[in-house]
């Protein structure tokens, strides 16, 4: 990679280039039809097309390339969860963030620095415990530390000492980054373009045709598709897909909203997070601090923003760093987050043969961009849910077997 | 400032306000049901009936809220049905 650039930069022409090649016509059938061209679903598309040799996929878009969660989110990668299945898969998900420019040959800007998440109760406290537990045992870099090491991790935050929101420690998770959300879509899809992967731009799936158990037809405001295999990965209208396919899903729709502060100069090299103000906060390598916390308070599916949500994020980081007072926000937006009863994701086969889940993604869901695309494609192309997946099963729901990750993931994401 | 009429205390700031979820079937479902009752709430892309509350007078009422909008169509007590028609933004 660093050769082609010098080869690149040292060359005498510099001819402009595409990296995604415009909407082509439809054709009339695919192999596989991906519903959705969020991160989700063109990494799936780029590991059918790279990895298993199936090249006749086209990516469903209703909007832009990527415009929906995948462009919203505060860009957090890490694997600090609470149960077995989900440490596992998330840590899969880290490990292919680390090498995931040099796969692509496409700089996603991947910013390992780690991140802190502060105690301001007894609760708190425990819970990080039992995380730092699980999280060694399945082999991550976690562990609990006091307000002692809070102060030398993160020089700035408030310890506020007596205070109403004292920090009493916090759970300190080196394998936690950022990477470029954009970057990431854009380099899957470029790509799986490359290899005859057809992307759909403002093409919507308005409905499908079910013949015992298949999908055998998507249709498309522009048009009808005869489908071989059909992968749903629709972000926060998932729950509308679902019911298209006469697949009652277990998802509600809440806004998440976030926002990001004028340019400053670096002074926050960690991810800082608070899981009982429900704030945190990143800076980003423009120098902006990017703040996020918790869902709205109510159901809805409307990327709208309130004053409300934005003044409970602006109280939260002003509590954890004080010189913020002054700064500017320059940006606020929302974005539709497809919320299940466990905050954990839906993945994998559902009563129809040919139709696969990449669902549920709520907050939580760039992190596993990577991982989730990987074991998506390998599912479609085997026909085989793999063991990793396997406890993220729609079913999990009628056997109560739920994968319980509030506590790792409403506040934080 | 979206407002939000409480049923007994009038229009109020909705920060006054909690939401409590949908309204479901008082009886106790069992087998599917009880999945669907638990884990299957309702995501309508339309009007929803919602349990809230006016946490300082703890008033406890019904809503009716479009999904898409977020426009509130009517509130009212339990049981008092489809009266004031009582929306503000
Ligand atoms: C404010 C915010 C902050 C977040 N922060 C984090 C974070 O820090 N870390 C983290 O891991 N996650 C975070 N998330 C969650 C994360 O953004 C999502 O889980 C993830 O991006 C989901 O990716 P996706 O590809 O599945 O969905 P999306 O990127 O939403 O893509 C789905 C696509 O499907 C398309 N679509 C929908 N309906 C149709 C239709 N009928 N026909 C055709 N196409 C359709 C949409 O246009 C969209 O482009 C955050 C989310 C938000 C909103």
């Amino acid at each position: 990679m660093p050769l082609e650039l010098l080869k690149y930069g040292l060359r005498r022409e510099h001819r402009s280039f595409r990296d995604i090649p415009p909407t082509p016509d439809l054709r009339r059938s695919y192999d596989v039809v991906i519903i959705g061209g969020g991160g989700h679903g063109l990494a799936a598309a780029y590991y059918l097309s790279n990895y298993h040799g199936i090249h006749n996929v086209a990516v469903l878009d209703k909007g832009y390339l990527a415009g929906g969660n995948t462009a919203r989110n505060t860009t957090t990668v890490r694997s600090n969860y609470l149960t077995p299945p989900s440490i596992a898969f998330y840590k899969e998900g880290v490990q292919l963030f680390e090498d995931l420019s040099q796969e692509l040959g496409f700089n996603i800007m991947f910013s390992q620095r780690g991140q802190l998440t502060l105690a301001h109760s007894d609760g708190a406290m425990r819970s990080f415990r039992l995380r730092a537990e699980m999280g060694k045992h399945m082999g991550t870099r976690i562990e609990v530390v006091d307000a002692k090491t809070v102060r030398e991790i993160c020089p700035h935050v408030n310890l506020d000492e007596g205070g109403a929101h004292e920090v009493l420690g916090g759970l300190w998770h080196e394998d936690g980054g950022t990477a470029r959300h954009d970057a990431v879509a854009w380099g899957y899809a470029k790509r799986a373009a490359e290899k005859g992967v057809e992307i759909h731009q403002r093409t919507e799936v308005t409905g499908m045709a079910v013949r015992g158990a298949r999908v055998t037809e998507v249709h498309t405001n522009r048009g009808t598709i005869i489908a071989g295999q059909v992968l749903q990965a629709a972000g926060g209208l998932n729950g509308r897909i679902g019911e298209m396919a006469g697949i009652p899903l277990p998802i509600r729709c809440f806004p998440l909203q976030a926002m990001v502060t004028q340019p400053l100069k670096p002074f926050l090299d960690i991810l800082l997070s608070s899981s009982n103000l429900h704030t945190y906060l990143v800076q980003s390598s423009r120098g902006e601090v990017v703040i996020g916390g918790g869902t709205d308070p109510y159901q809805l599916a409307s990327t709208r923003s309130s004053l409300p949500q934005k003044e409970a994020l602006a109280t939260g980081a002003l509590q954890l760093i004080p010189c913020l007072h002054n700064v500017k926000i320059m940006r606020q937006w929302a974005g539709i987050t497809d919320i299940t009863p466990d905050f954990s994701p839906i993945m994998g086969a559902t009563p129809l043969d040919n139709y696969w889940l990449d669902a549920g993604w709520g907050t939580w869901g760039f992190k596993a961009t990577a991982v989730a695309g990987k074991r998506m494609a390998e599912t479609i192309a085997t026909g085989c849910v793999p063991e990793i997946l396997r406890p993220f099963t729609l079913e999990r729901f009628e056997r109560f077997e739920l994968l319980n990750e509030m506590g790792a993931t409403a506040a934080g994401h | 400032m979206k407002v939000m009429t409480c049923p007994v205390n009038g229009p109020r700031n909705i920060a006054e306000f909690q939401w409590l979820g949908p309204v479901r079937d008082d009886e106790a479902p069992e087998g599917r049901a009880l999945v669907e009752h638990l884990f299957f709430a309702p995501n309508p892309m339309g009007v929803l009936r919602e349990w809230w509350q006016h946490t300082p007078s703890n008033t406890v009422f019904i809503a009716e809220r479009h999904l898409n909008t977020d426009e509130i169509l009517r509130t009212y007590l339990k049981g008092a049905g489809t009266t004031k028609a009582s929306c503000a933004e």
